[in-house]
């Protein structure tokens, strides 16, 4: 369907619903640039680059990433219970949510559009090292992969390794190197 | 339900493809849908319920956004907030011509109009204390049910009839396949169970690679240590 006939039953639907008081225009737009603005994987990124940091920090963080991430008054928005996957030489760790979209929208935003297609959801189940190839990242071997299917209430953030020659710069520089991909695992950190 | 939704390990839909430098809304109306969802709120076990049942090709055309106005469509309709003619009038005194498709297209389902209290904003977490123990430990072995449920379910078919490892044990949460019917918010406990490559895909699976899953007890069935 084309956009401009999506966008007429969207518009249909919003003009009903005002009328009939369910919904709030004022609210619609506070929503809209709540999301735009204020939540995204910069706030994600705060998090991991703390638990780069702060040894303790990482240690509440792999315990209790719902508490832990309320330090940073970072909570609701699709995380009732979040929990955090360290990427070691060992494993790899990358989510996804083959049923629907389930994304940890405190921490990354809302998930970009690959995410949501069928391609990825398809695929990295079945194939991750292929899928992860073509987003340019290559697991050796002797890692194992991890997937996480986002099935139900929990969403999955990754702690990514930090590349060694990154030690010694300070937050908000690292905070900066911290991509969203490398918070689903699509992605590894380099130098 | 076996719906096109259930997209895990199906073949055919080619390379993935991230676009750099993606807005967070690809369009106004993407952002506007977005944001009355969550206005409204409701049962969400339900909402995903309705997007399931969007007919397979309108799910796939319709893209994300496209996918929840289509869910909220039908749970308006289905909850007597709105009718279809209202929308399809409304549609087309916007300009919509007379042969678009000016609502969702959902599947006959087996689903039950919901009582009118389930219209009530969600609560804010879907985890619950249960009085009973659970059933399965860390470790434990499990055999996922080969069942194919018609309704809402949230174990994909790609780990069906599948051991697995319980990895995780995370209290009780809402049953989402109870609470997608309407008012029933009753909980299971849940668990993260670990699965082989090669137990989901045989010979097919790659080479050193696990999944993990949330599964609510009532998937799962104990395996025995020598089966």
């Amino acid at each position: 369907m084309t956009d401009s006939r999506m966008a007429l039953r969207a518009e249909a639907l919003e003009s009903l619903l005002i009328e009939k008081g369910l919904v709030d225009a004022d609210r619609i737009e506070e929503t809209i640039a709540f999301y735009n603005e204020r939540v995204g994987p910069m706030n994600g990124a705060q998090v991991v680059a703390r638990a780069w940091q702060d040894a303790a920090f990482k240690g509440r963080l792999l315990d209790d990433g719902t508490a832990a991430i309320q330090e940073f008054g970072f909570s609701g928005g699709q995380v009732d219970k979040l929990v955090v996957l360290e990427n070691t030489p060992d494993t790899h760790n990358v989510v996804v949510c083959t049923l629907c979209s389930c994304y940890p929208w405190a921490v990354l935003g809302l998930p970009p559009r690959w995410y949501k297609d069928p391609a990825y959801r398809s695929r990295v189940v079945r194939e991750p090292r292929a899928v992860l190839q073509e987003f340019g990242t290559t697991i050796p071997e002797n890692t194992t992969v991890q997937v996480w299917d986002s099935s139900a209430e929990i969403r999955y953030m990754v702690l990514p390794a930090m590349p060694l020659s990154w030690t010694g710069q300070s937050h908000e520089v690292l905070a900066s190197k911290v991509s969203r991909d490398s918070m689903i695992g699509v992605q590894v950190l380099l130098d | 339900m076996d719906g096109i939704h259930d997209l895990g390990g199906k073949h055919g839909f080619g390379s993935v493809n991230p676009q750099s430098d993606e807005p967070v809304f690809h369009a106004r109306w993407e952002a506007r849908v977005f944001a009355m969802n969550l206005q409204l709120g409701g049962n969400l076990d339900r909402s995903r319920h309705a997007i399931e049942r969007i007919d397979p090709i309108s799910y796939l055309a319709d893209t994300y956004y496209g996918r929840w106005l289509g869910g909220l469509e039908t749970r308006l309709v289905e909850e007597d907030v709105l009718s279809q003619s209202e929308i399809s009038d409304r549609a087309q005194m916007l300009g919509a011509g007379l042969n678009d498709r000016v609502a969702a297209r959902p599947k006959p389902s087996q689903t039950r109009r919901p009582d009118h209290q389930s219209s009530a904003p969600a609560m804010a977490t879907a985890e619950r204390t249960l009085e009973t123990l659970p059933r399965f430990q860390l470790g434990d072995r499990v055999r996922t049910h080969n069942v194919s449920v018609e309704g809402h379910t949230r174990m994909p078919a790609y780990v069906r009839g599948c051991v697995g490892e319980v990895t995780g044990v995370h209290g009780g949460w809402v049953f989402p396949d109870r609470h997608a019917n309407g008012h029933d918010d009753s909980a299971e406990y849940l668990y993260t169970v670990r699965f082989t490559a090669e137990m989901l895909w045989g010979s097919e699976g790659e080479d050193n690679v696990e999944l993990s899953i949330d599964l609510f007890e009532p998937y799962l069935n104990s395996v025995d240590a020598d089966d």
